[in-house]
């Protein structure tokens, strides 16, 4: 198998986290965005360790496993501050340091 | 599009046939799916095809030959992060039937931002690695380590995180402490 195959496909997901990120207006589905470009990221990891035929790139995979984990959990805690305080979660309204 | 060329370049490779029909398959819902988490109305529906791409990203690792990393993709990321984004929709009381505005008013330019940097990814992985093969996968019972592609075990995988990479591994747990304890006094009602 070609590298490139799973780059490729780690690239379209990064691609289309990014755009999950910029354009959702629901605080939860920017999260889930999130771990579309996490997971990417995971591919390429896993791919390049297969490539050069060593564990380093499957035990970073793993760390970011678990960062992910601590991320979602500290971030949809904030997702429910903002929905008890304001009563949505819609992003465009959380402007209040906005210039 | 890279997908396809990707595999049309591969196709005259003597083996590994049924690899690359898997890996197509795989990836192929896994784009589907994913641009679906993006475009769709209603997140639940996001939730469950999130399940899709992350099950797919576990059996890409098992074509990597990255067991261990599978198992815990479908252990931490299905099992648990999803069940915690289905009660964050919950709790946010999301509109089951679907929002009336998904996305805001920004979107093209979130569009473009993503086709740009798509392409860029993609120009460069094209120019950087257009020719790197992945190893084959290890036919012998006791190949040299590294010159074939074969199922790492967990064994070493825990070797390497006990020993070399003892501290970060340390470091990680305390940042899930962290995380714990911070996630509890944000969402802590008082």
């Amino acid at each position: 198998m070609l590298l490139n195959e799973f780059l490729f496909l780690a690239a379209a997901l990064f691609a289309l986290g990014v755009y999950g990120v910029i354009s959702r207006r629901n605080g939860v589905m920017v999260l889930m965005s999130i771990e579309l470009i996490l997971n990417s990221v995971n591919i390429n990891l896993v791919a390049f360790g297969a490539m050069n035929g060593n564990l380093t790139g499957q035990v970073f995979a793993l760390f970011i496993i678990a960062v992910a984990a601590a991320e979602v959990g500290v971030g949809l805690a904030i997702v429910l501050a903002i929905f008890r305080n304001r009563r949505s979660v819609d992003l465009d309204e959380v402007d209040l340091m906005k210039g | 599009m890279g997908l396809i060329v990707a595999a049309a370049r591969n196709a005259d490779a003597p083996v590994l046939v049924a690899q690359n029909i898997a890996f197509g398959v795989i990836a192929a819902i896994m784009v589907f799916s994913a641009f679906r988490v993006v475009t769709t109305r209603n997140v639940v529906h996001a939730a469950v095809y999130l399940v899709m791409v992350l099950s797919g990203a576990a059996a890409q690792f098992v074509l990597l030959g990255a067991e261990f990393v599978a198992i815990t993709q479908l252990l931490v990321y299905v099992g648990a992060i999803v069940v915690l984004f289905l009660f964050g929709i919950m709790l946010t009381r999301a509109p089951i039937r679907g929002e009336e505005r998904a996305t805001r008013d920004s979107w093209p330019l979130g569009a473009f931002t993503a086709l740009v940097l798509a392409g860029l990814l993609g120009y460069s992985l094209t120019n950087g690695f257009g020719g790197d093969r992945l190893p084959r996968y290890c036919t012998t019972a006791a190949p040299l380590a590294g010159s074939c592609l074969s199922p790492s075990g967990t064994r070493a995988i825990s070797d390497a995180i006990f020993s070399t990479y003892l501290i970060p591994f340390e470091v990680t747990s305390l940042l899930l402490l962290a995380a714990l304890i911070g996630a509890i006094v944000i969402a802590r009602r008082d």
